[in-house]
């Protein structure tokens, strides 16, 4: 392309009308359909059987038809099975140079952009062509063995880092070790293997997905018992989940939730939340987990506050019966109080259908804007931000342990952990303006 | 004062061990003073097969009148009841097996009460009356009941015979009354339900369900069984090993292949598969191997004074290294 040719379009007359010999639309055609499509068809209706069937449809067809097309006449040219490859690969330029006719005719001073365009459409061109050229050179059928390993051994280097056949045999010993049993559980089930690899499993969907930000993680203790209270919502507790993620992302400590009895009671849901290290939400758990210097995590508004409708949320239900408090002050440990913002959108409950729900034993039957309609699509939590903030805790070591007997007390510290959860929810909220984006 | 032990159920394999055990102590121990053994008796209704050593064997029915003329003949003042087991196939089965252990313990507790000679009641009780369920803490600890409540079989047998023996307390208080609640003993020779079916060659499980199991070793229970008769220690108190085994985990490491069963119908189908593999399982085995059951042990330490020698994982190896390995043990060979 000389300096005189692109004079031709736009530059020299008045803007967007060409040079009164050319228009410009005409000129940008003849750059960037006709040379490409000039210098490629030679070369590969000589080389290549398959070129006529594919010249045909540029003109008429779209890339991904002519990709049908393509394997379908290749049975035709058996002799010379490699060409498959070329021959494929000149279909997207090909149908890039076709996608360019219909830009061009625009009228407009797009002389730069239309020029790019064809340069790169010749580019193409000359790429396919190049790799017709060598196509045509004979080799074998197949693709030699040393190769395939070759590949493999760059694809593992590659995937894995320079360190890979370390981390291959890592690997398989942890296989072997799952396979013959060998590992430690703790008396509550905890498996820390598990745990690994399900923070591996639900990191996208947090960071990702729920875009997940983290506040206040310097408000958990770095060693010794601690009960973080949260909120909960958002149908399936998914907010355990994650606030189990985050914990042990940023202090690198298991959470130990407690969980209703309903969840050791399902299949699956109860053999996971084992191995993750939840247990039961009775005193006599929390209690020991807290002792044993573990931080516990409760949520204290159970079904009421996971199945409370949509219209309910960021409303903080009745904080159970203070349960927690008792247990964080028998074993004087603080109370972290948890805001978890995002949980409500994921499954907005609109309906329930309770006969339904008591015939399951289920707490409640959610009906939200896409589950049963959808199906198994209706699963997936909708991509609302979430944030998680951790608050200051709340000391309980003040207090004697016999003041767990008190009940006014244990109101009055239930009452605290719970507006401080409302209002950090409040500010929260407006920090996190849409729901969505 | 010395003592005269009477051990119940010595045709079973546990209790002719345990009565053993104490006649060993009877041998080696103190010839007197406060904790010697002078005598082991042991009754029950069928002639031992097992050599019973130094102990004497009565035969005697619990379930009748003749136990009380035996503790006043024998002028026994210990009385460690062993006799309320599971059922198993070849002895009693179903009700009968309930007669033996609640009437016989009640018949026995009748006998003791009237008997001034008897001082100290031992009774070998087992975990079971912890029941398992998912409403279960982590933990049980002795002050613990059974939340889900238990139904049917030996462990409603056993909350009765525990009963029983509160009830027996409270009208003689001055007799020492210990009860050991033992978990499930993992031992080639003994035919205790879980490791008859860890023999099987392969394993039904629920499916979704993983439990934790625990387990504890005979030397240990045989050890606190002795320091209970030679020593005043009442009380109820919790024997077990250290740790948990989950059950997918022990059937990894035997080798033996599971077999995941829906949870309705597991309990029909586990007693089928374990019966076709020549093996006898109670039949509230199912709800263990559904929920699992841990308890804690810090009583027996603290209180008891006791510290169990194998934790759970220990005993396992060992009962490992003496059955024989499963069609899976190639895999991760060490």
């Amino acid at each position: 392309m000389t300096l005189d040719e692109r004079k031709q379009i736009g530059s020299g007359g008045p803007a967007g009308r060409g040079n009164r010999k050319v228009s410009p639309s005409s000129a940008a055609r003849s750059l960037a359909g006709a040379t490409p499509a000039k210098k490629a068809a030679p070369k590969q209706s000589a080389s290549n059987k398959a070129a006529p069937a594919k010249k045909a449809g540029p003109a008429k067809k779209a890339a991904p038809a002519k990709k049908k097309a393509a394997p379908a006449q290749d049975p035709v040219s058996t002799t010379e099975p490699i060409k498959l490859s070329p021959a494929k690969k000149t279909a997207p330029a090909e149908a890039s140079a076709a996608s360019d006719e219909p830009t061009t005719p625009r009228p407009h001073l797009r002389a730069v952009t239309d020029d790019d365009a064809a340069a790169a459409a010749a580019a193409a061109a000359e790429e396919a062509q190049r790799r017709t050229k060598s196509a045509g050179a004979p080799i074998p059928a197949g693709i030699p063995l040393e190769d395939i390993v070759a590949a493999l051994l760059d694809a593992f280097q590659r995937v894995l880092g320079s360190g890979w056949e370390a981390r291959v045999a890592a690997f398989l010993h942890t296989i072997r070790k799952r396979l013959s049993g060998e590992y430690d559980v703790d008396e509550f089930g905890l498996d820390p293997e598990v745990v690994a690899v399900l923070q591996h499993a639900v990191e996208p969907i947090a960071e990702k997905w729920f875009r997940l930000e983290v506040r206040g993680i310097e408000n958990i203790p770095t060693d010794g018992g601690a009960l973080l209270v949260a909120n909960h919502s958002g149908t399936i507790p998914i907010d355990g989940l994650m606030t189990g993620y985050a914990v042990h992302k940023y202090t690198d400590r298991h959470l130990r939730p407690l969980g209703a009895d309903l969840v050791f009671a399902l299949p699956f849901v109860g053999q996971i939340a084992r191995k993750i290290g939840a247990t039961l939400a009775c005193t006599q758990d929390a209690e020991r987990l807290l002792t044993k210097g573990e931080l516990a995590a409760v949520w204290p508004e159970g079904f009421k506050g996971i199945g409370k409708p949509f219209t309910e949320r960021y409303k903080l239900q009745r904080f159970g019966r203070g349960g927690f408090v008792s247990s964080a002050m028998r074993a004087q440990v603080p109370i972290v109080p948890v805001s978890i913002v995002g949980a409500e959108e994921i499954y907005p409950l609109i309906g329930n259908v309770p006969s339904l729900a008591r015939l399951l034993g289920l707490p409640y039957l959610p009906i939200t804007p896409f589950f049963p309609l959808l199906g198994p699509l209706g699963m997936i939590p909708l991509p609302s931000k979430w944030i998680i903030e951790f608050g200051e805790p709340i000391r309980t070591d003040a207090y004697e342990p016999e003041a767990a007997d008190d009940p006014m007390l244990l109101f009055n510290v239930t009452d605290q952990v719970r507006e401080t959860i409302q209002q950090t929810l409040y500010r929260l909220l407006v920090d996190r303006g849409n729901a969505f984006f | 004062m010395s003592r005269t032990v009477l051990v119940t159920g010595v045709a079973r394999k546990f209790a002719s061990r345990a009565a053993r055990y104490l006649a060993d102590l009877a041998e080696t121990g103190p010839a007197s003073g406060r904790g010697a053994i002078t005598r082991v008796i042991g009754v029950d209704t069928v002639v031992p097969d097992a050599d019973l050593g130094g102990v004497k064997f009565v035969r005697a029915d619990i379930r009748t009148p003749v136990i009380g003329k035996v503790i006043a003949v024998e002028d026994v003042d210990t009385v460690v009841h062993l006799d309320v087991n599971p059922p198993m196939r070849g002895r009693l089965g179903g009700s009968s097996n309930k007669e033996l252990n609640v009437i016989g313990t009640m018949q026995l507790l009748a006998a003791c009460q009237r008997a001034s000679t008897v001082t100290k009641l031992v009774l070998g009780s087992s975990t079971a009356v912890y029941g398992t369920s998912p409403r279960d803490p982590a933990m049980f600890t002795e002050s613990m009941a059974a939340r889900g409540g238990v139904r049917t079989g030996f462990p409603k047998d056993m909350v009765e015979v525990e009963a029983y023996t509160r009830g027996f307390a409270r009208r003689r208080p001055d007799i020492i009354i210990t009860t050991l609640r033992a978990a499930q003993a993992l031992d080639v020779d003994l035919e205790m339900p879980l490791s008859m079916y860890l023999r099987a060659p392969v394993l039904p499980v629920v499916a979704g369900f993983d439990p934790r199991l625990q387990f504890v070793h005979v030397s240990d229970l045989l050890a606190v069984l002795g320091l209970a008769v030679t020593r005043d220690r009442p009380g109820t108190f919790n024997v077990a090993g250290d740790g948990v085994l989950m059950l997918s985990q022990a059937a990894r490491r035997l080798g033996r292949p599971v077999i995941p069963l829906p949870s309705l119908g597991y309990a029909t189908a586990l007693t089928r598969i374990a019966r076709a593999g020549g093996a006898e399982l109670p039949p509230d085995l199912h709800r263990l191997l559904k929920y699992g059951r841990v308890v804690d042990t810090t009583a027996l330490r603290e209180v008891f004074g006791y510290e169990p020698t194998r934790t759970t994982e220990e005993i396992f190896e060992e009962f490992r290294a003496q059955v024989r390995g499963g069609v899976l043990s190639g895999i991760g060979e060490r």
